[in-house]
């Protein structure tokens, strides 16, 4: 089916350098299953549902889409997914109105206006050779995507792809099925090894179809309560078991008592990073008030949950622990 | 490796297929619109996996047959069944297809035989029929008249309000283009050339509608419904909703070109046509699920109800100072708004009143011009801080809901 991709480490990404002895012949994983221990081996707790899904993205050379609420751990998984590569990751955030000389590539201007004044005091006059020279690959700046092609193996990270305009879906429609890019004035630029492509959305907005039709979809749901303390026992190792349960155990009671912005593993990381940060091995009331501004960002949140106290959420009989 | 050996089983290989896009079509019958090139993809996951796991036909079908989370619930209903051997692939059902093409006719049908020396008359008439139209309540109409109101109503067309785009274009003033004069100079061998200027290209801003299609707005939902459609087809993006008992997103369905068609396809959509109003809560589902995340960002929000709210009125309140907070305008239409007398007497309406930007009536086919015409100002901010400053009878919600000054 698909040719496993070589991978070129990049040198220059402190990083990732040296790293290459965790990965497996260079990210080619032979199942779902190594992918998903690999991701582990760098931090990121994969489902078997996410793990199976960016294994197929790689093997069939297919985007992945995924979508879910924020700080569920979508952009971190293209993150993890650049780190078990040994790979550069190339992220292009995209926004309400943003064009293709923000995603694809740009003509160095001044440079270009210095080359050619240079150019007059040396006494060149032949206007052929000076045009040939101003467009030149060294004066053109590749924006996100025109990088992501020149770069092999590369995992590129299209950002909240939902808030881009239909316009800019289209075109990006075009580069995902193509992968290559035509610059008028130099030719077309293709990639030999295509990028792996991760696209985010919160859903503020629904993806045209076509696109969605080339990609391969997932829905990333908050995690577990076993899997959330998971997740933050390893990224903060210094937080103490019972305080890593008990965040969890706050966050999952409220991510179902409809919140204006409900806390998202993100959300949890902080807190628990800030609550670490006060000197606390459990979740007290006063340093988690102290603290809520870590977790909740909304003032009708903060004194929801102050009004209601902690206790409540706080139960720590297996009972509470459900969601 | 945990790839099938197919190859050399080809009659297996066969099976394995049909059982695949077997299930696809039973997905496709229980509404998840998976394309053959959907299935396609689906096919090949499976094999890159291992199709003799269950969880791995699973996964590969989830990721590539999905395409909302809606579809997954359907998915899952759909993937347990099939592989118990509880559903055969179904058949497909054929659904009629009406077409409607507008034709030239005469408007008056009494006047069918009319000639052409009256042609005249008959155009006089029609236009004063238009402007006693214009001004009769929408819910106290004819069949006939309701027919002609819907022709009416299908021509307006907000141009809405515009907001400046990223995107920058040529112009004659403006600030400087330095990529375009850069390249007029290096034409010229790097003489400064005439300088080229680039402006902001203007952009329409998002249109929110939600209207209320309860058993109180039951007489104004459909001309309300035909706004929203006459509206999304001369707007492409705006996002419609109906709110009941329930919120349902029906911009899709709207977005038909014939009218007829698109609110034929909002009915089948809309589950609580006619039922109770719950409009507190659902103005909350709609701005957990949809407006707080962007759409309602920016955009003009445009509310049509009574604000009949059933119960206490003070979640309402909370979700409408929410979503002021958020839209760039919020305008509220209240067709009851007309009635002589009329004071916004409901906890609900009083409650909404002072997070809404601009209030009208939009009960009759002439306020609904005005309402287009109101969408293509500039400045759709309130112009006064309070209420009280809009057109009789003045309205000044005083500190607790309910109680007004009329």
């Amino acid at each position: 089916m698909s040719v496993p991709r070589a991978v070129a480490p990049d040198p220059t990404d402190p990083v990732h350098a040296g790293r290459s002895a965790d990965t497996v012949d260079g990210g080619a994983w032979s199942s779902p299953g190594q992918l998903r221990e690999a991701l582990d081996r760098v931090g990121y707790l994969a489902g078997p549902g996410l793990a199976t899904v960016a294994f197929l993205a790689e093997r069939m050379g297919r985007p992945l889409f995924l979508e879910g609420d924020a700080g569920v751990g979508k952009t971190s998984l293209a993150t993890a997914l650049a780190q078990v590569r040994d790979a550069r990751l190339i992220r292009l955030q995209c926004y309400e109105g943003i064009e293709a000389s923000q995603a694809l590539y740009d003509w160095d201007f001044p440079r270009q206006l210095l080359h050619l004044r240079a150019a007059e005091a040396a006494g060149v006059r032949e206007a052929e050779q000076l045009e040939s020279e101003l467009y030149d690959r060294r004066f053109l700046l590749a924006r996100p995507l025109l990088a992501a092609l020149e770069t092999p193996g590369a995992v590129l990270l299209i950002d909240e792809v939902d808030r881009a305009d239909d316009e800019f879906e289209a075109f990006l429609l075009e580069v995902l099925s193509e992968w290559s890019i035509t610059v008028p004035e130099l030719g077309t630029v293709r990639a030999e090894h295509p990028p792996l492509v991760v696209l985010t959305s919160n859903r503020t907005r629904e993806v045209h179809d076509a696109l969605k039709r080339r990609c391969l979809y997932h829905w990333v749901a908050h995690p577990s309560f076993e899997r959330e303390v998971a997740i933050i026992r390893r990224r903060l190792p210094e937080a103490a078991a019972q305080l890593a349960e008990d965040v969890a155990r706050v966050a999952q009671g409220l991510r179902g008592e409809g919140l204006l912005k409900p806390p998202g593993v993100a959300e949890s990381l902080d807190w628990t990073e800030a609550l670490v940060a006060l000197g606390a091995r459990e979740l007290d009331p006063e340093r988690a008030a102290a603290s809520l501004g870590a977790f909740l960002k909304y003032r009708e949140d903060t004194e929801r949950v102050l009004a209601t106290g902690f206790t409540s959420l706080l139960d720590r009989s297996p009972a509470g622990s459900g969601g | 490796m945990s790839v099938l050996a197919l190859s050399s089983h080809d009659e297996r290989r066969v099976e394995v297929t049909r059982l695949l896009v077997g299930f696809a079509r039973t997905l496709r019958g229980c509404g998840v619109p998976a394309g053959p090139d959907r299935v396609q993809t689906f096919v090949r996951a499976a094999v890159e996996l291992d199709v003799t796991c269950r969880d791995d036909v699973y996964w590969a079908g989830r990721a590539t047959l999905c395409s909302c989370p809606e579809d997954l619930v359907r998915y899952d209903r759909a993937f347990a069944a099939y592989f118990a051997g509880e559903l055969a692939p179904p058949v497909r059902s054929v659904r009629p297809v009406v077409r409607t093409r507008a034709v030239t006719v005469p408007c008056d049908p009494d006047e069918d035989e009319a000639h052409d020396g009256e042609q005249e008359r008959l155009r006089a008439a029609t236009a004063s029929r238009a402007e006693v139209l214009c001004h009769r309540d929408l819910a106290r109409l004819t069949t006939a008249e309701r027919a002609e109101v819907a022709r009416l109503i299908s021509a307006l067309g907000p141009t809405g309000p515009v907001r400046a785009s990223r995107r920058w274009a040529p112009a004659s003033t403006g600030t400087l283009d330095p990529g375009r004069t850069v390249r007029a100079m290096l034409r010229r061998g790097g003489e400064p050339a005439r300088l080229a200027r680039r402006r902001r290209v203007d952009k329409p801003r998002r249109l929110v509608l939600i209207v209320d299609v309860s058993g109180s707005m039951a007489a104004y939902a459909d001309p309300m419904l035909r706004f929203a459609h006459a509206t999304a087809r001369c707007r492409p993006g705006t996002e419609v909703f109906t709110v009941g008992t329930r919120l349902t997103r029906v911009s899709r369905e709207i977005a038909a070109r014939e009218p007829d068609a698109a609110l034929a396809a909002v009915a089948d959509a809309v589950p609580d046509f006619s039922g109770g109003t719950r409009l507190g809560d659902l103005l909350q589902a709609f701005l957990d699920r949809w407006g707080q995340r962007g759409m309602a960002r920016g955009a003009v929000v445009v509310v049509v109800s009574d604000g009949w709210e059933r119960g206490d009125a003070t979640l309402l309140g909370t979700q409408a100072a929410r979503l002021h907070r958020l839209a760039h305008a919020v305008v509220w239409v209240n067709p009851h708004k007309a009635q002589p007398g009329f004071a916004p007497l409901t906890a609900g309406m009083a409650a909404v009143l002072p997070h809404v930007d601009r209030f009208v009536a939009g009960h009759s086919l002439g306020a609904l011009e005005g309402l287009a015409a109101l969408l293509g100002e500039a400045d759709l901010h309130r112009c006064q801080p309070s209420p009280a400053a809009q057109p009789s009878p003045a309205v000044q919600p005083s500190s607790g809901y309910g109680a007004v000054d009329a």
